[in-house]
């Protein structure tokens, strides 16, 4: 226990001084990185822990992105007041999706949520809505400045801004999942009858963790816009919703560690595979998926679980 | 006397070294010009990642005769997979990593307008935009970022003049996509038409989700309108042509620049119901007989063959990349040893009635402080169910 709180303050450390040792733009890369990690924890409650697929957890990244994007642009809300707007509309979205997908088991949950996927950019084109949403054009928002003349550049103060959040909703997600809420949802996965014998309200709960997953995805989302400093239908297509799939299966599923190594993997590889072919690069990332998944059966975090594990039982 | 001379000497000697001084910004240097790119080359615009390719293959050309002014290009192009985000970061990782001198051909509309904004705030040219948006022609507001191909509402004035022209007493039906791309030819159209606007008896639009666009079809065709202008990407235009067919409507067509495809787009539609079909051009078309014993069209050929065998001879796109590289060849001859952004956008700004080979004869990129618009003038062509036949003069522009 201690050492593990060791390490994760050495993470935090290095995660501080990070911004100051890489240029802007690889500053820029890493706050992705921590989205996606928001993200990809969001998805791996109501995955990895509840064991719902979800094929659509773009929609509600781009609900969340749209929340800030139309906030800050029309509204004139300053870029941190979005994120709690951008999750309350996200929870209560995907309350309200969860109670009839419900009904919904495994591959029918799956389709039911990709269909969710498929629609959310031509929903935001929809011209009805366009007054708000800009249509096809999208928004583009300013990016914010560091504030009280601190010594940070626009991308190291985002980066912070975002580190910030990030622990928040880990320790939040954390605090969750270990107790009694965690081995509830857990046992529902595993056996939905049995959890509902020894009194666990499955609806209630199935439903909770799909609201709280939209919610983490959607504070993504706006911290994604804020980031991109641009939103448009194109950026939230039904590809989003499945690499976050592969990023929670690649970095571990039910495991909180797993969404950091699952950002890394969904923000640098498909770079490294755009680097080693031009003609074909979603063939490589394709063989680096099945490179992972081979290797790592549960996932990086598992791998990892494993490697320290063995290290300390000689 | 000879006092004089040798002070004049002197004074020679003085300022040649200032006229030659070389000037750099980040992406230049003795032997090399980086420049940026990003292109669909996965995703669902891949058909368009050819033009990346092309150009690509241009500049190796380019290289292997010597460069420009000596200098090598390095040309850097990433896929962004027609996602804006990724443009985005693949412009920030071009300029702020791989320090390009500037940016050229980027492509798409979404993606371009995401990094509108970030360009123009770091000043690092936005250079020959691929997209006909009308937006990309701001000097004002937007000074470092210009288009190349005609646009949008440019073209549709022409349809509008010509409809005018031919058939003043016209009753015309509009079909066009609900976006930025149909609504921008729609505003040409209307601007076109000026005080003749009651002339459109219906306008329909559709959405790219949409299956078909049947039932507008049968809407128009209810008009009674006898000119139809199809503003719609390949695959509707070609439902378009074919619906309007079968019904038995046959109104004066006119098909805008982005689906004249014959193997993509008239083939499916049916070549026989395509027959009569109007639209514009200011390329050479590749499979077009009367450019087969064509100068510019044989080398664009050889140049295929030699440095982009992949590519295909008789797509339109690869030509497009071949003619956007002789383009921006000319501007930075022009630049000389002065190689700083400001002057590559001045240079840029500074284009007067140059002449690339493979558009069409009479088709001149011609720019100017105020116009960032380099291709504006056009030419009819009609549908004689084989192969499109240009007609009457070259149109728009000056």
């Amino acid at each position: 226990m201690k050492r593990n709180i060791f390490l994760i303050f050495l993470l935090l450390a290095v995660a501080c001084a990070l911004p100051f040792l890489v240029s802007n733009y690889r500053t820029f890369q890493l706050t992705l990185v921590l989205v996606y990690a928001i993200a990809l924890l969001g998805l791996n409650i109501l995955t990895g822990y509840s064991g719902q697929i979800s094929l659509g957890h773009g929609a509600f990244y781009a609900l969340g992105a749209y929340c800030a994007a139309i906030l800050m642009d029309k509204a004139g809300v300053p870029y941190w007041a979005t994120l709690p707007a951008a999750g309350a509309v996200c929870f209560v979205a995907g309350f309200l999706f969860g109670l009839p997908a419900l009904r919904l088991e495994g591959l029918y949950l799956a389709l039911a949520t990709f269909a969710l996927g498929v629609a959310m950019p031509q929903l935001l084109k929809y011209h009805h809505l366009e007054k708000w949403t800009g249509g096809v054009q999208g928004i583009v928002i300013p990016k914010p400045e560091a504030p009280l003349g601190l010594p940070v550049n626009a991308d190291q103060w985002l980066y912070f801004f975002t580190l910030f959040v990030t622990l928040v909703m880990f320790v939040l997600g954390w605090n969750l999942l270990r107790g009694r809420v965690g081995r509830a949802l857990t046992a529902i996965r595993d056996h939905a009858i049995a959890a509902e014998a020894m009194g666990v309200h499955n609806a209630l709960y199935k439903s909770t963790a799909f609201g709280v997953s939209a919610l983490y995805t959607g504070v993504a989302g706006a911290l994604g816009a804020i980031a991109v400093q641009f939103v448009a239908p194109d950026s939230f297509n039904i590809f989003l919703s499945i690499v976050f799939l592969v990023g929670i299966v690649v970095g571990g599923l039910a495991s909180i560690s797993g969404a950091l190594y699952g950002a890394l993997f969904i923000q640098f590889v498909p770079n490294i595979a755009d680097e080693i072919s031009k003609a074909a690069p979603w063939a490589v990332f394709g063989i680096f998926m099945i490179g992972f998944v081979y290797l790592m059966p549960t996932g990086v975090a598992g791998a990892v679980r494993l490697l320290l594990a063995r290290r300390r039982t000689p | 006397m000879k006092l004089r001379f040798l002070i004049g000497l002197l004074a020679a000697s003085l300022a040649h070294p200032v006229l030659a001084q070389k000037k750099y910004d980040p992406g230049a240097s003795d032997t090399e010009i980086r420049i940026g790119n990003t292109n669909p080359y996965s995703g669902p615009a891949s058909a368009y990642g050819t033009i990346g390719k092309s150009i690509a293959a241009y500049f190796k050309m380019v290289n292997d005769q010597g460069g420009i002014n000596g200098r090598k290009i390095n040309f850097i192009s990433y896929d962004d997979g027609y996602s804006p985000p990724r443009t985005v970061e693949m412009a920030r990782k071009l300029v702020e990593q791989d320090q390009v001198l500037f940016m050229f051909q980027t492509l798409g509309t979404p993606s371009n307008t995401a990094i509108h904004k970030y360009m123009n705030m770091k000043k690092v040219p936005q250079m020959m935009v691929a997209t006909g948006a009308t937006k990309w022609n701001d000097p004002k507001g937007n000074p470092w970022t210009m288009g190349w191909q005609p646009n949008y509402q440019g073209e549709a004035q022409i349809y509008a003049q010509h409809i005018i022209k031919s058939k003043p007493d016209a009753k015309i039906a509009v079909l066009y996509q609900n976006d930025d791309y149909g609504k921008d030819y729609l505003k040409g159209l209307h601007d076109g038409l000026g005080a003749k606007k009651s002339m459109i008896v219906k306008e329909v639009s559709y959405e790219v989700s949409d299956p078909t666009v049947d039932s507008q079809i049968v809407q128009l065709a209810a008009s009674g309108a006898d000119v139809f202008v199809n503003i719609t990407t390949p695959k509707f235009a070609a439902q378009a042509i074919r619906k309007a067919y079968d019904i038995g409507w046959k109104p004066v067509q006119y098909l805008n620049n982005v689906s004249i495809g014959v193997g993509s787009v008239l083939t499916p539609a049916g070549l026989e119901k395509s027959v009569g079909l109007l639209t514009v051009a200011y390329l050479k078309e590749p499979n077009d007989k009367q450019f087969e014993n064509d100068a510019a069209m044989t080398q664009w050929r050889e140049f295929m063959k030699k440095y982009y065998p992949d590519g295909s001879l008789i797509d339109n796109l690869n030509v497009y990349g071949y003619s956007v590289g002789q383009t921006i060849a000319q501007v930075l001859k022009q630049c000389g040893d002065n190689l700083t952004r400001e002057n590559v956008m001045r240079q840029a700004a500074n284009i007067k009635r140059y002449r690339v080979d493979t558009l069409l004869p009479g088709v001149l990129v011609d720019t100017g402080a105020d116009d960032f618009a380099p291709i504006e003038s056009v030419q009819l062509q009609r549908f004689n169910g084989k192969e499109w036949i240009r007609f009457g003069e070259v149109m728009g522009g000056r």
